[in-house]
């Protein structure tokens, strides 16, 4: 694990991923009751999403206007599996066909989809929420980077697809619970997740995760495939003509993105207690690219920030001016990239970064320190 | 397909294919303002949807405002609205292009998020001003009613109309795109930027202008959108997604492409969603529309240039 | 002694909606031979690199390098096979520094598998110190390439060629916007790059071409016009009627 210690420890960048660590972990919890906690654990999952697309689109120049697929996918297989959990025959006996999810009684489905079997168990729920995902992305991103599609075409062929995957998930109700989703989620393993206890110790399970997450990518990007995505971002053809297969690393950087974005779908579902199509359509797909353009699109952390800030912007808006809500965003979209693209870790490194390296200066007598510092802004 | 007589079929074919040409017409609209723009500037407008609610709207209120007004006008208001409707959603656009859409010519991909919030601050405006239910302009008599060929086919006015009226505007965007010297500026920027600029033709203003046709033909789209349905203001959202599938399916610069794949698609869409269910229609539409462009992803048609 | 041919191509054509911008093309080119191409505008001269290097798919015809048929290979296989291009303006990764730039371009870690575990190892700095040298940018490693000058951006892209030790190398106007004194430093430059691998430069420069050249392919329509030396080309009536006629 050197290439880990290289690419985390013992740079200036980790001093961004330390304050977000202790602001997740131990400011949060600290600070806000379980109820607003809970909420800013739901708000964390979406930055899953955000921080996949920084790989994605930030590097990798690729914009997805899918994502919510993914955070679909890991949050249905979450909830299919807890749904079965709640669906015993006990549970169940006054249903017309005891033992299979409520809502499949309702639409007169009489036996458990085939499709359903599997997320009996929990290790395969696991699996399928890493591989499925992972599986989806590579066919999608082969038949398409293979064929060359790529900038705005990639984009408008991800939003339909996500239109074709929620039309489907909508229009299926016997299978997938329709425009409601899947609900009533209970326990897992027996364990009641709707209990205090169990909110606390899943928010920190997933701020955990939200963290590796971060790290991850870290690792990833610091490797010679992050420059490599800058490259192609801007001068594709070279680095085709450099002996390399494009298609294959921008296959790479979309299952990548995906995985992390579906993990996040599956711990919205433990936080929030159910999974819906409204939160896997084009809209919410595409928000997840504002927040990532909030928190500054080459930036991992910053991208967990902009989650966070727009969420936390969306309820408190939504709660008092609900009209005005759609306003903010729209704005939020227009001045985001009309006049700070590069975010708040943009923001940051301009205002910022420069007071704080002249303030070390100080400190240290005058051996600055301005050339490390400015390799690490990248990521 | 048991339980459907030959002539049954026959008559959903007719109906089903008539119901696809209304679809075909609005589609054709958008999606030929949204190809002008995009083979022109290389952007992509999330907000075009927003325009044709614009035109819709312009529909209604000139409705309400004959009615109130000018009773005796009501026959003949529709066609004074139709312009109406062009001209506002060309302002309008010719005013964004000014003051958002020129700052992001080089980002394409930024441009889809700035036009993305410009479609969420304008259906805002739309809920604010209109409220959120759906309105409907009054059609004049004439457009009522309809043709009736044999006793089970049914083929309303508006869908005529509608029709017409999309391919007049066809044709005129073909006579000013290939025959005016408006249309010759235009071809030239699109070719080759610097040189147009080189031998004299203010390029920003093309552009604009460009821009703001575009937005202008999706008004007129909005215009024969409300002789089939309501207007709300989330009802030109609902067409951008398949709008651009139209524009890139039948390839960015031809204008023939655009027509093709409007038709191939309203068709495929409206019979399909007889067969299956509405949202499965649209499902089996959409993804062989995907799977086609994977296989051709520069569109039906395409010419080979050098690059 | 004659040389071994190192790449063939023969009755190459590429059409465009009909119009022919490669035409029945013959071109043989030799081990260690350094080729200049010239050729009126719209010659095909930047089309016959962006065929040989794949970029565009040929009509009809084959090219052949060292016994390969390289017409149906992607892009990547015949950089792997030894064939490199350069474009004609400066294509650098200008968001990264010039190390950086000759580090992607360190033949190396080219899967994705690769990259992940790529390692910045002595050998490969060793390198890369090399062929900065040589590209005259050895003081410059750490500055982000957008901020170079467009001579040195050029340079840089000869270097990200020539880290990969192509034995075939293709440089589309590599003087183009260059100072004089860079201009000398860069025919020094593919002199000494020659040894050791075929060279097809395009160039307008008729100076610059009489210096390096060993041998002149004057394209013109698609077609091949004359073939030989500097002095024999310049003489040739044909050539003389396409750069002034009209």
């Amino acid at each position: 694990m050197k290439g880990f210690g290289k690419a985390v420890l013992g740079k200036p960048g980790f001093v961004d991923l330390l304050v977000m660590a202790v602001i997740i972990l131990v400011v949060f919890p600290l600070a806000l009751d379980i109820f607003r906690l809970n909420l800013m654990g739901k708000y964390l999952t979406f930055a899953y999403c955000a921080v996949g697309l920084v790989m994605l689109w930030g590097y990798g120049g690729i914009l997805s206007l899918g994502q919510g697929i993914f955070f679909g996918i890991g949050g249905y297989c979450m909830a299919m599996f807890l749904k079965l959990e709640a669906s015993d025959p006990v549970s169940t006996a006054h249903q017309t066909t005891p033992g299979i999810p409520d809502f499949m009684d309702w639409n007169q489905v009489t036996q458990l989809p085939l499709f359903w079997e599997p997320f009996h168990s929990f290790i395969f729920t696991l699996f399928a929420i890493v591989v499925i995902p992972a599986l989806t992305a590579y066919v999608i991103g082969v038949s398409m980077f293979k064929r060359r599609v790529s900038g705005v075409y990639f984009s408008i062929i991800t939003q339909a697809i996500a239109a074709i995957v929620t039309i489907l998930v909508v229009g299926q109700q016997g299978f997938t619970g329709g425009i409601n989703g899947i609900t009533d989620l209970k326990t897992l393993h027996g364990w009641d997740i709707n209990t205090d206890s169990a909110k606390y110790i899943l928010y920190f399970v997933n701020g955990v995760l939200l963290i590796l997450s971060v790290i991850l990518g870290k690792v990833v990007l610091s490797t010679k495939l992050g420059r490599l995505l800058l490259a192609l971002r801007d001068k594709e053809d070279r680095v085709r003509f450099s002996g390399y297969d494009v298609s294959s690393y921008k296959v790479f950087v979309f299952c990548l993105a995906a995985v992390v974005s579906s993990v996040g779908g599956a711990m919205f579902t433990l936080q929030v207690g159910f999974m819906s199509p409204s939160i896997i359509g084009i809209v919410p797909s595409i928000e997840m690219v504002i927040f990532a353009a909030v928190g500054g699109r080459m930036s991992l952390v910053g991208a967990v920030y902009g989650a966070l800030l727009v969420n936390y912007g969306k309820t408190a808006f939504s709660e008092t001016f609900p009209t005005l809500w759609l306003f903010f965003m729209g704005f939020l979209f227009v001045g985001v990239v009309m006049m700070f693209p590069e975010g708040l870790s943009g923001l940051y490194k301009t205002y910022v970064e420069p007071r704080q390296r002249r303030w070390m200066m100080k400190v240290k007598g005058g051996k600055g320190i301005p050339e490390q510092l400015n390799e690490n802004a990248r990521v | 397909m048991d339980g459907y007589s030959l002539s049954d079929l026959f008559s959903i074919l007719v109906m089903q294919g008539f119901s696809g040409l209304s679809l075909f017409s609005v589609l054709l609209l958008m999606a030929l303002g949204l190809a002008i723009i995009f083979g022109q500037m290389g952007v992509i407008n999330m907000a075009h949807g927003e325009f044709m609610t614009i035109g819709a709207y312009t529909i209604y209120m000139t409705s309400r405002f004959t009615e109130r007004h000018f009773p005796s006008f009501m026959p003949y208001y529709f066609i004074v609205a139709i312009l109406a409707s062009f001209l506002i959603a060309f302002f309008v656009g010719y005013l964004l292009e000014f003051l958002l859409i020129r700052h992001l010519y080089k980002r394409p991909l930024d441009t889809l998020l700035a036009t993305w919030g410009l479609s969420l601050i304008l259906q805002q405006v739309f809920r604010s001003f209109f409220g959120a239910r759906e309105v409907s302009a009054t059609l004049p008599d004439w457009l009522m009613g309809a043709w009736k060929p044999t006793p089970d086919i049914d083929i309303p006015l508006n869908g005529l109309f509608v029709m017409a009226m999309s391919m007049l505007v066809t044709a005129m965007v073909g006579l000013f795109l290939f025959k005016s010297k408006w249309g010759l500026k235009v071809r030239a920027t699109t070719q080759n930027r610097v040189m147009a600029s080189a031998v004299g033709i203010n390029t920003k203003m093309v552009d604009r202008v460009t821009f703001a046709i575009g937005c202008g033909i999706a008004g007129v789209a909005g215009a024969c959108f409300t002789t089939i349905a309501s207007t709300g203001p989330t009802s030109g959202s609902l067409y951008i997604v398949d709008t651009f599938l139209v524009v890139v399916f039948g390839g960015t610069a031809s204008l023939f492409g655009t027509i093709a794949s409007a038709f191939t698609i309203a068709q495929a869409q409206s019979i399909l969603t007889f067969f299956l269910t509405n949202a499965m229609g649209k499902v089996v539409t959409l993804l062989t529309i995907i799977a086609i462009l994977m296989m051709r992803p520069e569109g039906l048609l395409r010419s080979k240039v050098r690059r | 002694m004659p040389n071994k041919i190192a790449l063939s191509i023969e009755g190459l054509t590429v059409s465009f909606d009909g119009f022919k911008a490669v035409d029945g093309l013959n071109l043989y080119i030799e081990e260690n031979e350094l080729r200049v191409i010239i050729g009126p505008n719209g010659a095909g001269k930047t089309t016959v690199l962006d065929l040989i290097c794949g970029k565009t798919k040929a009509t009809s015809g084959s090219i052949e390098f060292r016994g390969v048929e390289l017409t149906r290979l992607p892009e990547y296989r015949l950089v792997q096979l030894g064939v490199g291009r350069k474009f004609q303006t400066p294509s650098i990764y200008e968001n990264l520094t010039v190390l950086e730039n000759l580090e992607i371009s360190y033949p190396k870690g080219r899967s994705v598998l690769g990259s992940l575990l790529f390692k910045r190892t002595p050998e490969v700095e060793q390198k890369i110190m090399d062929t900065a040298k040589m590209i005259f940018l050895e003081e410059h490693l750490d500055t982000m390439s957008g901020l170079l000058s467009h001579g040195k951006k050029q340079w840089l892209e000869i270097g990200m060629l020539l880290i990969q030790d192509p034995a075939l190398l293709m440089l589309d106007e590599p003087v183009a916007g260059m100072s004089v004194v860079e201009r000398e430093k860069t025919a020094s430059l593919l002199s000494m790059i020659a040894k050791g691998r075929s060279l097809i430069v395009i160039e307008h420069d008729m100076e610059f071409v009489k210096r390096i050249a060993h041998k002149v392919t004057v394209l013109h329509q698609g077609k091949l016009l004359a073939e030989g030396s500097m002095e024999a080309v310049q003489e040739n009536p044909k050539v003389i009627e396409v750069y002034l006629g009209h």
